[in-house]
């Protein structure tokens, strides 16, 4: 266990019925890290969380925070911050009387004019000073979030808890409310535990993010490394698009469409097996012997992405700059090789 | 949207009958209540100027208000805190609770009488003949009425979230129950009041048949003799409740959280 960790999650387990929950979950937070749990559904992400806020109790595991055990301190002595997927700013009390809360309930109040002040700063971190004396039912989703977002902030938690806090928005208000989350966290240096199942937001956000299944970390690691060198097929299929395709292995090295790749650790080490290729891993030439053909074509501004057929029956969808998809059309016949990246390589 | 023609002939109509049905008795009451004795002639406001020179009228006023605040004490510091708690911690406990809050409306006042003079007999005895004491098996009867009104506010909104959150701010249980719950559902708290002072301010059998001379005893032994004065007393407390009712929801934030409730 690496000794600069901030909040260590201590082999956790958690049952409900026969349901694993957590399986004996490991996790180490750095101070100012901001730490992004990305699964499926029912994969724990949650209840690792609300155990971390003292909300989920635990059948086994401790939970340490700069050093201190506070497996069993109520959660109300936790100082943590939330901010919760259902919105859930006070209906009775106005934006600024909600970030007051926290300051108000704290042992060693502070004096109003304190309080006012601090929720007064908050409010304009997160850009609603107009909004302070807006109630709750007068407010969009986006500000209510934010607002929450405030309050929790108002507390200099030790450690801020995001439970899908952007689920509930639409898409747009979803993308600048991520990026101001992100703003805000590294301005604050709070660190954060943002849990969520959207893959776009967890590598956008975090500095490392943790793929969780069945109660477990699959992997935890930096987004790029995640994403270019996955350890399980689970990883790999959950993060990001791959296409699976037949590989040959020998020697930590590949043959994948002709090509031979370095393979990354975790894949199997010889044998037959299946490549997982991102789509931009591709090369396409056009070719009027290439032994493959562009079934539909999508513009997506700077890239396109091309579903292609391969000569085995097998349909790929490749994404390459827009700029070398110019001569390529439907019905194109094309070459498709590889980029030569390392693969991850799973048994069949 | 707008109503056709017809519709809105058998809106006022409806509207029309309804008042005549609510307004009708009440006018019968003022008509009786004002009517002249015998030969006098014109309108009398006697019955309403005697009001004040009852004496057992004025202290059975003063009793059941008393007992009106200590059920109203009880319901905010015992009812009101155990529904969320069940509601929020013991969520299984929900429908054994409900079941429990709604015995009283389908025993029979006779039937729960019979069952409690005995401890009555004894608290009489024992600890005070004061009608105050009646606050106790009130506190009983208007659990059905509260304990709905209640648990229809808790369903609209996601209280428990709400608590979490108050608790993750640092909130202790009890801060969170009294500083977030509670005003959250004001709505239900407050229609269970109205509903609650109503009753114990109207209930006969129970005061009856222990021999406490309530509001509503009182009422009807004035009124064996002298029915003007019992129908301005009973009108009086009905414009009381009345007025009650409407004069809840008008502050501004209560405004919010029953907007917040329908959001």
């Amino acid at each position: 266990m690496s000794t600069s960790a901030y909040v260590q999650l201590v082999n956790l387990s958690k049952h409900f019925g026969k349901v694993r929950a957590l399986d004996g979950l490991n996790l180490d937070i750095a101070q100012g890290e901001l730490v992004a749990l990305l699964g499926p559904s029912g994969c724990g992400k949650t209840t690792a969380l609300r155990a971390l806020a003292g909300l989920q109790d635990l059948d086994a595991g401790s939970i340490l925070v700069d050093s201190k055990d506070i497996t069993f301190v109520a959660p109300n002595k936790r100082n943590m911050g939330m901010v919760f997927q259902a919105y859930s700013l006070f209906p009775h009390m106005n934006a600024r009387e909600n970030v007051e809360y926290g300051l108000r309930m704290k042992a060693h109040r502070s004096s109003s004019s304190n309080r006012k002040k601090r929720a007064a700063d908050l409010l304009e971190l997160v850009g609603l000073s107009t909004h302070a004396n807006h109630f709750p039912h007068q407010m969009s989703g986006g500000q209510q979030q934010r607002v929450a977002l405030a309050r929790a902030l108002a507390i200099e938690p030790n450690v801020l808890l995001l439970d899908e806090p952007l689920s509930a928005l639409d898409a747009k208000v979803r993308t600048q409310l991520r990026e101001e989350i992100r703003r805000i966290q590294l301005e604050v240096g709070t660190t954060t535990l943002f849990v969520t199942h959207d893959q776009e937001e967890a590598l956008g956000i975090a500095d490392r993010v943790g793929v969780m299944r069945g109660g477990i970390l699959e992997q935890i690691a930096a987004p790029a490394e995640l994403y270019e060198r996955p350890l399980t097929s689970f990883v790999a299929e959950f993060v990001g698009l791959t296409n699976p395709l037949p590989a040959k292995v020998s020697g930590g090295s590949a043959e994948v469409l002709g090509v031979q790749v370095p393979t990354v650790a975790g894949s199997i080490t010889t044998g037959s097996g299946l490549a997982l290729i991102r789509p931009e891993w591709f090369k396409v030439e056009a070719s009027t012997s290439g032994n493959a053909k562009i079934f539909a074509v999508s513009f997506l501004g700077s890239t396109c992405r091309l579903t292609i057929d391969l000569a085995d029956g097998a349909r790929i969808r490749v994404q390459i700059p827009s700029a070398e998809a110019s001569n390529l059309g439907i019905g194109s016949n094309v070459k498709v090789t590889l980029k030569s990246l390392p693969v991850f390589v799973k048994g069949v | 949207m707008k109503l056709g023609i017809p519709s809105r002939i058998f809106k006022v109509f409806i509207i029309g009958i309804t008042t005549l049905y609510l307004a009708g008795p009440l006018y019968g009451m003022i008509d009786f209540s004002t009517k002249p004795l015998g030969n006098e002639g014109g309108r009398s406001l006697r019955a309403w100027k005697a009001i004040g020179e009852q004496e057992d009228l004025m202290s059975s006023i003063s009793v059941s208000f008393a007992i009106a605040i200590i059920v109203m004490l009880l319901l905010f510091l015992l009812v009101v805190p155990t529904v969320i708690w069940v509601h929020l911690r013991l969520p299984k406990l929900r429908r054994p609770l409900e079941l429990i809050c709604l015995l009283p409306l389908a025993i029979p006042g006779i039937v729960i009488v019979v069952g409690i003079a005995p401890l009555y007999r004894w608290i009489s005895i024992h600890i005070t003949e004061s009608p105050i004491s009646l606050a106790g098996v009130y506190a009983m009867l208007i659990l059905p009425f509260t304990y709905r009104s209640l648990s229809a506010a808790l369903a609209l909104v996601d209280i428990s979230t709400l608590a979490e959150a108050a608790r993750t701010l640092g909130a202790s249980t009890m801060r969170t129950i009294f500083g977030i719950v509670m005003p959250t559902i004001r709505s239900g708290i407050m229609s269970g009041v109205v509903i609650s002072l109503a009753l114990v301010l109207g209930e006969f059998t129970i005061s009856s048949l222990l021999s406490y001379d309530t509001l509503q005893v009182v009422i009807y032994l004035l009124g064996r003799e002298d029915g003007k004065i019992a129908v301005a007393v009973s009108l009086a407390a009905l414009l009381f409740v009345f007025g009650i009712l409407f004069a809840i929801p008008t502050t501004k934030r209560q405004r919010a959280i029953l907007d917040a409730d329908i959001a």
